[in-house]
C-alpha cells in the first residue's frame, strides 16, 4: 500500500519545501496509521507487527551534532520496521580537521547502508550526502535549513488534534532565526492550507522570512490574536553571548508564554514546543503541563512519522 | 614587425573604434593606421588577417590571485599567467595574501621574476598594508614599490583598525603607492556565508548584509578624502558602496574602484542553485553550489544592476576578476566551511560581452572598463594601442560561441560558477609585448 499511497515519493527526504501536498499526506496518512497501530499495542491490544517491512535493511543513524530525542527516535521507529540500526556520533569540528563529511557517508555506503539519518549543523550538508551515496538520505535538521521529521510530526498531532490543518493558523514564537523547525513548519503547514505566523524579537527574525509564505508578527499579542495553536522555540544561552538578547528574563517578559500572556490567545488554542524546553524562558510550566499542551503527543506522533518516512524513502510494500 | 591586418580595433583610451591595422615593431605598437596592409608588407612581414575580428588593447586585470608562493597546488604564476593569455589579461596584478604574504622586497621580486620567467602576461605584485596583512603594523611601503609593487593592499583580510588604516593611506599617500581595499566590517559578516536576504534565510545560511561592505567603503573615503591618499576600492557588490563612491567622486576625493564579473552577472540566487532570470538558458546548478560562494558574496538583483550602471557611468572604472583559485578539498564540502571564491581569467571578457548583448553597457565603455580603465587606477602604461605603447594587443572572435568547461580550463583549478554556460567571444590571438603568447587552438 506504501507504494500506491506515495508512487512518488522520493527515495531521499532532505527537506519538506520540496515536497508537494499529496507527498506530504501520504507521509501523515502512513505515519497516523503507525501511531495507532503503537497506541493499541501499548494498551495491550493484539499489535499489528511492523518489523517485517525493513527486515534486513540498514539504517545508520549519522550525528554530527549531540541530540539524544531525535535519534532515540529514529532509532526506535527504524527497529519497530525491523532494520537493522548503527549508530554514528561524530563531533563536526573534529572531522573538519580530518576526515571530509564526503568520505565519511562514502564509506558507511560501502558498508551497506540502505538509509542515512543525518543530522549536521551545517545547512545543506544532507544535499552534499545525498549527491555521493547509493542509500536514501533522511535530513534529521541540518543547521538553521530544515528538519523535516519534526514539520511533519507537528502538523500531525495538530492534525490529529483539529480534523485538518487546513484554514488553522499557527503562530511560531522564538528563535526564527536559527530554527530549522521554524523553516520545516513554515513549509509544511502552508503548504497543508493552514496559515503561519512568526514572531520574534527583531534580532531573532531572518530578512525576508515572508517569502516562505508566512507573516511576521511583531508583538506577542499580534502573534496570539485569533491563533489556533502556537509553538514557541527553544531560546539557546549563546543567543546573549551574540548580543541578539539581553538575557532570558527580559526574553520572558516580552516573548515568554505563560499563563498570563496566553490570555491572549482563545482558549481552545494549542500549545506546541519542539523540546527541548527551557522552563520559565519560552515557556512556562504551568502552560507546558497543560491539557493544552501538545508536547508529548509530539514525542509520541515523531516515532510514527520517523517510521513512515523510513518505509517511504526505502520503498517498503505496507498492506494494509 | 606583425601586422594586424584590418580588424575592429576598439581602442577607447585613443578614442579609436573602427576598422583599422595595427603595426607592432618588436615590444610596441608601431603605428594604428587606416589603411590595409600592403601587399610590399604582405611580402616582408607577418600580415594576420583580422577582418571580422576585434582587435582591442590587452586586458589589464588589478586583482588576481596567484597562490604562489605556498599554495602552488592551487595555482602558480606560471598556469595563472597561461590562463591570463587563454582569456585575453596581458596585465595582472597579483594579490600579496601568498603563504607569505607579500610584505617584503623580496617577495615582491620574487613574484615579479616568477612572472617574467613564465612570460604569459605581465605579473605585477601587489605589496601588504601591514606586516603579515595582521592590520596592525605598516609594511615597509616604499621598499616594497621599488620593487615593483603597483599598489598595496590587506586583501581578504581588511584593517580593521581605522587608526591603522588612516596612517597607511598617509604613509601609501607620501610613497605615492594606491591603496586597494577589501572593504569589510567583520563584526557586520561575522559568521555569514552568503548575502542577508531571502534566499539566505529559506537556505538557513547565515546572512552578510550589504552593510558590511558600505560601512567600510564610507570608512576608507572618509579617511581617503582626510589622508589625500588613493584609494582603490575592491570587488564592489552592493548599490550603497556605488552611491558612497558617487559622491565621493563628485567631493574629488581620489577613489578608484573596480567590479567583478560574477557581481555583474550573478545573484544570489545562484546559491540556490538558481541561474539569473537574463540568463535563464544557462544550466542551473545545485543548492548550496559552493562555486557560488565568494566574498564579498553574490548580492541581490537590484546590488547587480547598481553595479552595471557604476560600469557604464564611470563610477566604477574597472572590471577585475577577483581570479581565486581553490581545490575540491576547498570547494567539495559543506557551503559553510567551503573557501570563497573562484577563477574567472579565462571568462572576464565574455562574460563583460553578455552584459553589452544585454544593452547593459556599451561596446566602448565595457572595453574601456577592461583595459584603459583599470589601467589608469595605478598608472600603468598598458590598456592602449597608442603609438610606441607596449604591444599587448589581443585579436578577438566577437561572434565564436564557446562552452565553459572547467576541465579544460589553463588554471590549475577548475572553481567556476559558469561550468557548462554558453558564452560568446572568444579570444583568439594574444601578444604581450610584441610575443604571441597565446593562439587559440594551439
Amino acid at each position: 500500500m506504501g507504494s500506491e499511497m506515495a508512487p512518488d515519493f522520493p527515495s531521499h527526504l532532505l527537506e519538506l519545501e520540496a515536497l508537494t501536498r499529496g507527498q506530504i499526506e501520504a507521509l501523515l496518512s502512513l505515519a497516523a496509521r503507525f501511531k495507532r497501530e503503537r497506541a493499541r499495542a501499548r494498551a495491550g491490544e493484539a499489535p499489528s507487527d511492523r518489523r517485517g517491512l525493513l527486515r534486513g535493511r540498514n539504517v545508520i543513524t549519522l550525528f554530527f551534532e549531540n541530540s539524544t530525542r531525535t535519534r532515540s527516535s529514529f532509532e526506535v521507529a527504524a527497529k519497530a520496521l525491523g532494520a537493522d540500526v548503527l549508530s554514528f556520533q561524530k563531533d563536526a569540528s573534529s572531522v573538519a580537521k580530518g576526515e571530509s563529511l564526503e568520505d565519511t557517508v562514502r564509506n558507511l555506503d560501502a558498508i551497506g547502508a540502505d538509509a542515512l539519518v543525518v543530522r549536521h549543523p551545517a545547512a545543506g550538508a544532507p544535499r552534499l550526502v545525498a549527491r555521493v551515496v547509493r542509500a536514501s538520505v533522511i535530513n534529521a535538521g541540518d543547521g538553521a535549513h530544515e528538519h523535516p521529521t519534526q514539520g511533519l510530526l507537528d502538523a500531525l498531532s495538530l492534525r490529529e488534534r483539529w480534523g485538518t490543518v487546513e484554514g488553522k493558523t499557527v503562530a511560531i514564537v522564538g528563535d526564527i532565526a536559527h530554527s530549522r523547525v521554524a523553516r520545516s513548519n513554515i513549509h509544511c503547514l502552508s503548504k497543508l492550507g493552514a496559515r503561519v505566523r512568526v514572531g520574534g524579537p527583531s534580532t531573532l527574525i531572518p530578512a525576508g522570512i515572508e517569502r516562505l509564505g508566512c507573516a511576521v508578527a511583531r508583538s506577542l499579542k499580534e502573534a496570539l490574536t485569533g491563533a489556533d495553536a502556537v509553538m514557541a522555540l527553544r531560546i539557546q544561552n549563546e543567543r546573549i553571548a551574540d548580543a541578539r538578547l539581553p538575557g532570558a528574563r527580559d526574553y520572558a517578559r516580552t516573548w515568554g508564554l505563560n499563563a498570563r500572556t496566553l490570555e491572549m490567545l482563545p482558549r481552545d488554542a494549542l500549545v506546541l514546543h519542539p523540546g527541548p524546553v527551557n522552563r520559565g524562558v519560552e515557556l512556562s510550566s504551568d502552560v507546558l503541563d497543560s491539557p493544552r499542551s501538545l508536547v508529548m503527543d509530539q514525542v509520541d506522533s515523531g516515532v510514527a512519522v520517523r517510521m513512515a518516512a523510513l518505509a517511504l524513502c526505502l520503498r517498503a510494500e505496507v498492506p494494509p | 614587425m606583425i601586422i594586424l591586418d584590418s580588424g575592429r580595433v576598439i581602442d577607447p583610451r585613443n578614442g579609436v573604434d573602427g576598422v583599422r591595422t595595427v603595426l607592432i615593431d618588436g615590444d610596441h605598437v608601431r603605428e594604428v593606421r587606416e589603411q590595409p596592409a600592403t601587399p610590399a608588407e604582405k611580402l616582408v612581414h607577418q600580415v594576420i588577417d583580422c577582418r571580422g575580428r576585434w582587435v582591442l588593447p590587452g586586458l589589464v586585470d588589478l586583482h588576481v590571485h596567484l597562490r604562489e608562493p605556498g599554495e602552488e597546488g592551487k595555482e602558480t604564476i606560471a598556469t595563472g599567467a597561461r590562463a591570463a593569455a587563454a582569456g585575453g589579461v596581458t596585465t595582472v596584478v597579483a594579490m600579496p595574501n601568498t603563504r607569505p604574504v607579500c610584505d617584503s622586497a623580496a617577495l615582491a621580486r620574487f613574484v615579479a621574476a616568477r612572472g617574467r620567467e613564465a612570460g604569459f602576461a605581465r605579473v605585477l605584485p601587489a605589496g601588504a598594508i601591514t606586516r603579515g596583512s595582521l592590520g596592525e603594523q605598516l609594511a615597509d611601503m616604499a621598499e616594497l614599490k621599488e620593487a615593483g609593487c603597483v599598489c598595496v593592499t590587506d586583501d581578504g583580510r581588511p584593517v580593521m583598525s581605522a587608526g591603522v588604516m588612516r596612517r597607511a593611506l598617509e604613509y601609501a599617500r607620501d610613497v605615492g603607492v594606491p591603496v586597494m581595499v577589501h572593504a569589510e566590517d567583520l563584526t557586520l559578516s561575522a559568521s555569514g556565508a552568503m548575502n542577508e536576504g531571502p534566499v539566505a534565510t529559506r537556505l538557513g545560511l547565515a546572512g552578510i548584509p550589504a552593510a558590511a561592505e558600505v560601512a567600510m567603503v564610507q570608512r576608507d573615503l572618509l579617511l581617503a578624502e582626510m589622508t589625500g591618499a588613493r584609494l582603490h576600492v575592491a570587488h564592489v557588490s552592493a548599490q550603497g558602496s556605488v552611491r558612497a563612491l558617487r559622491e565621493a567622486k563628485a567631493r574629488g576625493v581620489r577613489v578608484t574602484a573596480e567590479a567583478a564579473p560574477h557581481h555583474f552577472t550573478l545573484t544570489e540566487e545562484s546559491v540556490a542553485g538558481v541561474p539569473p532570470a537574463a540568463h535563464a538558458g544557462q544550466p542551473a546548478g545545485e543548492p548550496y553550489d559552493t562555486h557560488a560562494k565568494m566574498n564579498p558574496p553574490l548580492r541581490a538583483e537590484s546590488d547587480r544592476q547598481a553595479v552595471v550602471a557604476a560600469l557604464e557611468e564611470g563610477i566604477i572604472d574597472a572590471i577585475a576578476t577577483d581570479h581565486a583559485p581553490h581545490g575540491p578539498l576547498d570547494k567539495q564540502v559543506e557551503f559553510v566551511q567551503a573557501a570563497t571564491g573562484v577563477i574567472g581569467l579565462e571568462t572576464s571578457l565574455a562574460l563583460t560581452l553578455l552584459l553589452v548583448r544585454s544593452g547593459e553597457l556599451t561596446l566602448s565603455r565595457a572595453v574601456e572598463r577592461l583595459t584603459a580603465g583599470p589601467a589608469r587606477c595605478f598608472d600603468l602604461p598598458y590598456g592602449t594601442l597608442g603609438a610606441s605603447a607596449p604591444a599587448d594587443v589581443i585579436v578577438v572572435d566577437a561572434e565564436r560561441e564557446w562552452k565553459v568547461d572547467p576541465q579544460r580550463s589553463w588554471s590549475r583549478s577548475r572553481n567556476t560558477p559558469f561550468a557548462g554556460w554558453t558564452l560568446r567571444g572568444k579570444v583568439v590571438r594574444t601578444f604581450v609585448g610584441g610575443k604571441l603568447v597565446h593562439e587559440e587552438g594551439k
